[in-house]
């Protein structure tokens, strides 16, 4: 008896048909199982008189979230991955409002933003409308913490807390000069974030006996500084502290080199412009220069790593990259925790958090109002195109030079 | 009060600052001039040319000021270029449409510029950056005053071309008489095309001057723009000499008023200026009725 195999069906190979053709069909409701994923709104001035800023907070934002999904999603909720909507302010208050009511019609979970304070203090308002969390991963004033906001979360420092350590660091570095500065200056971007440090600054220099001789407001952005350093020769003041965006930061060191001011020392509260860029461009303008600002902490091998992984890419490891990451990285705890996307846990798991934030010098979190009680600034001077930190002292790694050589 | 050695100074200072304002209004009003419209695309063409000087110096190691004859020249053929294909070709005559095709221009060129080049600050470090000339109370910084002698020479060249050269004539026949160049045989489409090629080489120029003591982003070239403006309404809109004169006008009044009243109340001079003019002398200090 012949025996075609050809076209008979074993039973095994039956069992085995079967089970990957059931296999094939199941397999679009194993993928409707997967969970949806997790809207992020990243919201920024990625174009604009402050592009750059937004753009290396998109790049902290963006790479965390990738870190995230890399790592399996958020578990408690199955693995779901975030989505980064990505969202551009132009640098204008009513461009990000608009962001946030455009992102919130797309059904965010959270938003993360948005750098500049008058922005921020604008589209947390906005967000608050439909009580989704906010967290600020950049942006000074402390307004946007002050106003009772139970969505609005600030992982950083405002520039109260930046001034009274600042305060506190320059009181200290001028004492060990045998009290030299007596006397400064300030020059401060004219929006809600220069003027609230300068305004702080004044009435607690006093406290460390050093004047605030003048307040003097720029507008961004300011095409020459030449005027205001005439100004500062006939003030003659022994500190000139600073308190202004990027361009402007270094706009203005560089005039006052080339205008040869002579003075103890620069010190700058959220000096925008103070990173390795300016530090390695321009060493012999930066050079001495200080700086009260977030950074990482240069002992956490994590912070290193990203720094390593940032560079390679051809970008800077600026504050808005580290804080960027961080405020994702705190999210995604949150939203670990709360086990839901929904806003009310989200929120309550935010306020509730003990997260630590392994790139920054902070701590656990503890949130009072929205602000990270923990968050502190540390103190930098540039010295021999490198950034030094100074302040606070476990985590420095040089000496303050102060007061500075006079410029010949 | 000021001490007058410190006034003294500032009034030097605002003439430097006005040495380049010039330059910038120069190339404005000789486009208004021929052209008859506003290019609204000059402060992203002002930004274009400052990342051509610092590329040059970036990957060359060109120095800005020996860089300024290749900007100069580059700036002029792009401007023509510009001109030939893009601005002549699609306003079809018509003035109004030139005004949206720079405003459109000047959009895709900032984001473009965005794209590329990134939203960094990107800035020219020459070793004599911190070089400077003392004179009373002011320090005036070797690249600026290397800027403004710069400037004023390339002023007094263009002056000259457009007085004597044959093309200088026909640029100015055609700005006074646009119907009447043409029928004596003046190929008015060329002339607008080399004299907006001569608006954008100023800004090339601008740009060379600028870079050793300011920075370069995509929004930056459009901080030169709304003061040029004014200089070339207080000059005279179309008036060379009205430009060079209001340059250094705004230039003075913009130190003095930051001295006296502060670097924010001090920008009121400019607009005051702006508004006195337009009220006064709606013409400017040298300019013709239309």
């Amino acid at each position: 008896m012949k025996n075609d195999t050809k076209n008979v069906v074993s039973r095994r190979g039956f069992v085995a048909g079967t089970t990957a053709f059931t296999g094939a069909l199941a397999a679009p409701a194993i993928l409707q199982a997967q969970p949806a994923a997790i809207k992020v709104g990243l919201i920024h001035p990625v174009t604009g008189f402050v592009a750059y800023n937004g753009q290396q907070g998109r790049l902290g934002g963006t790479m965390a979230i990738e870190d995230i999904n890399k790592a399996g999603g958020i578990k408690s909720m199955g693995g779901a991955k975030l989505e980064a909507l990505l969202g551009d302010s132009q640098s204008k208050v009513e461009v990000g409002v608009a962001e946030v009511e455009k992102m919130n019609e797309q059904g965010v979970a959270a938003y993360i933003g948005c750098f500049q304070s008058p922005v921020t203090i604008a589209a947390t308002q906005a967000a608050a409308k439909y009580n989704t969390p906010f967290l600020v991963d950049v942006a000074a004033s402390d307004v946007i913490v002050n106003r009772g906001l139970k969505n609005t979360f600030r992982l950083m420092p405002g520039f109260g807390v930046c001034v009274d350590d600042g305060i506190a660091s320059l009181g200290a570095i001028n004492k060990a000069a045998n009290n030299i500065a007596k006397s400064a200056v300030i020059v401060h971007e004219s929006g809600e974030f220069g003027t609230g440090t300068a305004k702080l600054l004044q009435t607690k220099l006093p406290s460390i006996g050093i004047e605030a001789k003048e307040l003097i407001a720029h507008d961004n952005p300011t095409r020459n500084f030449d005027n205001i350093a005439l100004r500062i020769r006939s003030l003659a003041p022994d500190i000139i502290m600073m308190s202004n965006y990027g361009n402007e930061y270094m706009l203005l060191a560089r005039t006052l080199y080339q205008q040869k001011i002579n003075v103890a020392g620069f010190y700058s509260i959220l000096g925008g412009g103070f990173n390795y860029k300016f530090v390695k461009e321009m060493p012999d303008v930066s050079q001495y220069m200080m700086d009260v600002n977030h950074w990482f902490n240069p002992k956490s091998a994590k912070a290193q790593e990203l720094k390593k992984r940032v560079e390679a890419g051809g970008a800077l490891f600026t504050f808005e990259v580290y804080l960027g990451y961080s405020a994702a990285m705190l999210l995604a705890d949150s939203l670990e925790r709360a086990g839901s996307a929904d806003k009310a846990k989200l929120t309550d798991a935010l306020a509730s958090s003990t997260f630590k934030a392994e790139l920054m010098p902070y701590g656990p979190t503890k949130f009072v109002n929205g602000q990270n009680q923990g968050a502190k600034p540390g103190v930098m001077q540039s010295l021999k195109g490198d950034i030094e930190v100074i302040a606070p002292e476990e985590f420095a790694s040089a000496k303050a030079v102060f007061p500075k050589p006079k410029l010949n | 009060v000021l001490d007058s050695q410190i006034i003294f100074a500032g009034v030097l200072n605002g003439l430097l600052a006005g040495g380049i304002y010039v330059l910038v209004a120069v190339g404005l009003t000789l486009i208004y001039g021929v052209l008859h419209i506003i290019n609204f695309a000059h402060g992203s063409l002002l930004m274009l040319a400052m990342y051509a000087v610092f590329y040059l110096w970036r990957l060359l190691g060109v120095d800005p000021y020996v860089a300024l004859p290749l900007v100069i020249a580059g700036a002029f053929v792009f401007g023509f270029v510009l001109y030939r294909l893009v601005i002549g070709r699609f306003s079809h005559g018509r003035d109004e449409n030139i005004l949206l095709i720079t405003l459109g221009l000047s959009i895709v060129i900032d984001n473009a510029a965005l794209l590329f080049f990134g939203g960094d600050t990107q800035t020219i470090d020459v070793p004599y950056a911190g070089s400077f000339v003392e004179l009373g109370a002011a320090f005036l910084p070797l690249p600026k005053l290397i800027s403004f002698g710069a400037s004023l020479l390339l002023c007094a060249v263009l002056g000259l071309y457009m007085a004597r050269s044959d093309t200088g004539k026909a640029i100015r026949a055609v700005a006074k008489e646009r119907q009447g160049a043409r029928l004596v045989g003046i190929d008015v489409d060329n002339i607008f095309a080399i004299s907006y090629g001569i608006g954008i080489a100023c800004l090339g120029a601008a740009a060379c001057l600028l870079m050793p003591t300011y920075y370069v982003t995509p929004s930056s070239g459009h901080a030169f723009v709304l003061v040029a403006f004014t200089i070339v309404v207080l000059g005279g809109m179309g008036s060379f000499i009205g430009a060079a004169t209001g340059g250094f006008i705004i230039g003075i009044t913009e130190a003095l008023g930051g001295l006296l009243l502060g670097e924010q109340l001090g920008q009121i001079g400019i607009s005051l200026i702006f508004i006195m003019i337009l009220l006064l002398k709606p013409t400017g200090l040298f300019g013709s009725k239309a």
